[in-house]
């Protein structure tokens, strides 16, 4: 891997990409997200928003979807070994693309997806990467990315100067989807080189979770539970409430630890980072380590015994009380309302 | 903080006992006691951070024989829980008699295992009529050729029946009076070998207690500790020195409650201010850390003096181990009151350490036992003096 | 099994605060800790040095004072530790960091196996292992939260956001662990008197062969423009009343808000 030491023109490096990341065959949310502000970006820098899509023979048909979330042009890569996310191929196909058509900025979501083939893709080109951005702008022509660092503690606003494409994953549920059909819908196909060696990890086997029901970093609401619930069959009542919101099941690390409920609902530091609409947090202390994982929801609700509870103080609406009692009582009067 | 001479290494031994404690015995204390559950989790990460040694030399494959290092680890295990803490310190109890008292044989065969935590020990003396009247033992062992068989009850032994190596003393001739009994070392799965069932304790319930049963147990000559007819120097000199032990225990639980106490005090508001800021509360913490302070300078005080070689340290092995005790009872109980409604609530963690604090004042020889002991050292060497 | 752990001398994050007024790190009496997600990765080497024998080598990039951290591994057993420090590598963002240590890597010898932990508790990128793997040319996988070795392959199960996925993977390879992997072990007397004694060995720029136009500062592609507090959360409300009272009130709020 030759080094190129020199920052490259950044004039030769016009547009935006978004990487539309799909899974089994669907673009996920998270590429309407980054096209919708994409839009925004490129009103500021007069330039186009592309999407990058991949998947096996037939994803074309996805196209449609990425042009209605104002993508002007879909940069196509069908490959049979691009079915599945692999590191390799993925990295492989998508440099050759960008060092051929060479875009100014690339947004990709920071999915686990995301992360991977970001930090792979990035020391390939030689160009700057910053991880988990909640905020974006244009200023003086370059991106400013916005991103919580040492635990969400402070915020840092990172740039690229020099270096192209400005790569940046961004946090799912940050930014807004909007419907915005494009005035072009170009499809460009790519013919990537795949070699041998970009295929030494093999899929073996893929492990569903039944207790998955709602995919948490996409879950518009989540009811979340901690040890405050005290038993683990007491998971049953969060997931009654979370049913009747249509919203996703969480927990703390210390149920998790405790093994009352499996580590794709865990809410935290080591867990998944959610910004849903509104997160209910029943008998969670909301340790740092917590907080850091949910604190930008919109509405947060604590329902705790202990009223010096740390959960109470990002919480919206905060209520002091036994959530054994609280939880049946919300869902009872929500299913009331329902009707 | 008091500059009570530690090594470093000894200093490392309190810092990795508390970090133990802290990280591995707090998460779980509570339910350790509400389920009555043995600590087999934790004594296995203390067997791996080489803690169950402290106490047997190199030699063995211990940590350097130091009695001072052995309470350390006693005191900031007890410190988060006196019932994680007795276990701990139980085992040495049980293993003490063998490093006094055991033919080079014997400590090569049951130290190792002692000091890797493989295997954990248990000291039986006390019987249902043979508690601060030890010489009312009636468990026996006759004679019969080259073996001995072990006949009696013993009740109320720590870590009975999770033990593998058990110290016991057994009647050997009910006519030579203080050289009637003699130690035996037996192996759990001995034929005759039994245990009664667990006991329901106020406190310390993560601890096992249980009644060991000799019926019809033969047991080699060669298990004997010492000679026969020493059972009871053995049971003295080891409960001697097996004091401090105890002592580090009731310190670390009292300072324990103490920590409890005070992050309470700063946190809970009423009359527009914390309660650490009313004299009254200022007082009661005052005289409780005192308390603990001259306690642990006591226990390590004699903790040092063993491990310097000293050969007469039992009247100050009993105050170590009756100050302490009763220091713990007291501070416990002051820290539930200070914690008021909350003291009281089982989700709370002092209710425990009160519960737990009790049993220090009662076992190793009541308090008042040890009172007599010192009564009866005060009287030798007054006599000596004249 | 020559494994070479990368870890990350971090501040407790939980004890950081930023200064509102400066915009600055309040660091001190921070304490340094080892980044806890990189003790899960020492444990899982050392737990596969275990299972098939050879050596576990635990390196990171960092200040002098960084050694506390490597004796913190040498505590839980790693068999030998070296500290990349130099002036030149100061300032790096995660292109240049992850150059360092693959050049680091390089320099010491051949690998069958590189672990780090997905992401450190202060920058939290999780793009160092996997710049490692790129710099080394070698495939990665993340997310792992079960490793199995057999031979020459490695079977991975990684953590992803609703499902398990299990791969396999030839060895050398990078790995980037998540903290369910495992519990780490608490070291050891015998390893804390090791620790104690142990000399550690420092490389530098020059030791280490690496080009010192791409590291540091100089070689770093991003830059940090502002640090700043992040929007005080605040101004909630405490509900009172009966159980009942406070659902049905704060029912009310939400569908106020349109939440619900």
């Amino acid at each position: 891997m030759d080094l190129r030491p020199n920052p490259v023109e950044a004039a030769n490096w016009k547009g935006i990409w978004i990487f539309a990341e799909q899974r089994e065959g669907q673009v996920q949310n998270v590429a309407f997200e980054l096209l919708s502000e994409a839009q925004k970006l490129a009103a500021d820098l007069n330039c186009e928003v592309a999407a990058v899509l991949c998947g096996e023979a037939g994803i074309e048909k996805q196209a449609g979807t990425l042009f209605e979330y104002g993508a002007a042009r879909v940069y196509l890569i069908e490959h049979p070994e691009l079915k599945h996310y692999r590191t390799a191929p993925y990295t492989r196909a998508i440099t050759q693309l960008a060092l051929k058509y060479k875009p100014e900025i690339f947004l990709i979501g920071a999915t686990t997806v995301g992360r991977d083939l970001a930090a792979r893709m990035a020391v390939r080109i030689n160009c700057g990467l910053t991880a988990d951005c909640t905020g974006l702008a244009i200023e003086n022509g370059i991106l400013r990315q916005t991103r919580p660092a040492f635990g969400g503690n402070i915020m840092a606003t990172i740039i690229s100067p020099n270096h192209r494409p400005q790569m940046a994953t961004v946090r799912p549920k940050v930014f807004k989807k909007s419907k915005v059909k494009s005035q072009k819908s170009e499809i460009i196909k790519f013919d990537p080189v795949i070699n041998q060696e970009d295929l030494l990890v093999k899929l073996i086997n893929i492990v569903r979770d039944e207790s998955v029901k709602v995919n948490l970093q996409e879950a518009e609401i989540i009811i979340s539970g901690g040890r405050g619930i005290g038993d683990p069959k007491n998971f049953a009542m969060i997931e009654e409430l979370a049913g009747v919101l249509g919203g996703a099941v969480g927990a703390s690390r210390a149920t998790v630890d405790a093994g009352w409920i499996s580590a794709h609902h865990q809410v935290g530091q080591t867990g998944k980072t959610v910004s849903p609409k509104l997160y209910i947090a029943c008998g969670i202390a909301g340790k740092i380590q917590h907080l850091v994982g949910m604190q930008s929801s919109d509405t947060i609700i604590a329902i705790n015994k202990d009223p010096d509870a740390p959960i109470f103080k990002v919480a919206t609406y905060g209520i002091v009380g036994d959530c054994l009692e609280v939880v049946p009582l919300l869902t009872k009067k929500i299913k009331e309302l329902r009707g | 903080m008091l500059n009570y001479g530690f090594t470093e290494e000894q200093l490392m031994v309190k810092d990795l006992a508390r970090k133990i404690a802290v990280e591995k015995v707090m998460p779980v204390r509570a339910e350790l006691d509400e389920k009555e559950e043995f600590p087999w989790e934790i004594m296995k990460i203390l067997a791996e951070a080489d803690l169950c040694g402290l106490w047997i030399p190199e030699k063995y494959g211990g940590f350097g024989q130091s009695v001072t290092a052995f309470c350390l680890g006693t005191e900031e295990i007890s410190r988060v829980c006196g019932g994680v803490g007795v276990t701990f310190a139980a085992s040495a109890l049980g293993g003490a008699p063998i490093l006094l008292f055991g033919t080079d044989e014997q400590k090569q065969k049951y130290l190792p295992d002692l000091a890797s935590g493989k295997k954990l020990a248990a000291f039986g003396l006390t019987e249902a009529n043979a508690g601060s009247d030890a010489s009312g033992l009636q468990t026996t062992a006759k004679k019969d050729g080259d073996y001995y068989i072990i006949n009696g009850t013993k009740q109320w032994i720590t870590n009975g029946g999770e033990a593998e190596t058990y110290t016991i003393i057994a009647m050997t001739d009910k006519n030579r009076g203080a050289r009637g009994a003699t130690a035996f070392i037996v192996e759990k799965g001995t034929p005759g070998f039994g245990f009664g069932k667990k006991e329901k304790k106020m406190g310390i319930r993560c601890s096992a207690t249980r009644e060991l049963v000799f019926d019809g147990c033969k047991v080699h000559k060669s298990q004997i500790l010492g000679k026969e007819g020493m059972g009871f120097i053995v049971a003295m000199k080891t409960l001697d020195m097996t004091r401090p032990g105890i002592g580090a225990q009731a310190v670390g639980i009292a300072q324990g409650a103490l920590d409890e106490a005070i992050k309470y005090a700063k946190t809970r508001v009423q009359f527009g201010k914390p309660i650490i800021s009313l004299q009254a509360i200022q007082h009661m913490l005052a005289d409780m850390a005192t308390q603990i302070e001259a306690s642990r300078a006591l226990v390590y005080a004699v903790a040092k003096a063993i491990d310097a070689g000293a050969k007469d340290f039992t009247k100050e092995a009993s105050m170590a181990k009756l100050m302490a005790s009763d220091t713990a009872m007291s501070v416990t109980t002051q820290a539930v009151q200070i914690l008021g409604g909350y003291g009281y609530m089982r989700e709370y963690p002092v209710e425990k350490m009160m519960r737990d604090a009790k049993i220090t004042q009662i076992y190793e020889g009541t308090n008042q036992i040890q009172r007599n002991q010192i009564g009866l050292s005060l009287i030798k060497e007054s006599a000596q003096k004249e | 099994m020559d494994i070479v752990v990368c870890i990350k001398q971090v501040p407790d994050t939980t004890e950081v605060r930023i200064n509102p007024e400066t915009n600055t790190l309040i660091r001190e009496g921070v304490p340094a800790i080892v980044n806890p997600i990189d003790e899960n990765a020492v444990e899982e080497a050392l737990r596969l040095r275990d299972k098939h024998g050879g050596k576990v080598t635990v390196i990171t990039m960092g200040p002098p004072q960084a050694t506390e951290a490597l004796k913190q591994c040498i505590a839980m057993g790693a068999d030998e530790v070296y500290l990349i420090s130099d002036r030149a590598f100061a300032g790096s963002d995660t292109w240049a960091t992850s150059y360092t240590l693959a050049t680091a890597i390089k320099k010491l010898g051949k690998f069958d196996l590189i672990l780090c932990g997905k992401q450190a508790i202060d920058g939290d990128t999780a793009q160092v292992g996997p710049g490692i793997a790129e710099w080394l040319n070698i495939p990665q996988v993340t997310f792992a939260i079960k490793v199995e070795v057999d031979s020459s392959k490695v079977k991975v199960e990684r953590l992803l956001e609703e499902v398990n996925e299990i791969v396999e993977i030839p060895l050398p390879c990078v790995l980037t662990v998540v903290k369910q992997i495992n519990e780490p072990r608490v070291p050891s007397l015998k390893g804390l008197m090791r620790a104690k004694k142990a000399e550690i060995k420092t490389l530098s720029a020059a030791e280490i062969e690496a080009d010192q136009a791409v590291t540091g500062l100089k070689g770093s592609p991003t830059r940090v423009v502002k640090i700043f507090a992040p929007p005080a959360k605040g101004g909630g409300e405490m509900l009172s009343g009966t159980a009942e009272e406070m659902v049905v009130a704060v029912i009310d709020k939400l569908r106020e808000r349109k939440t619900i």
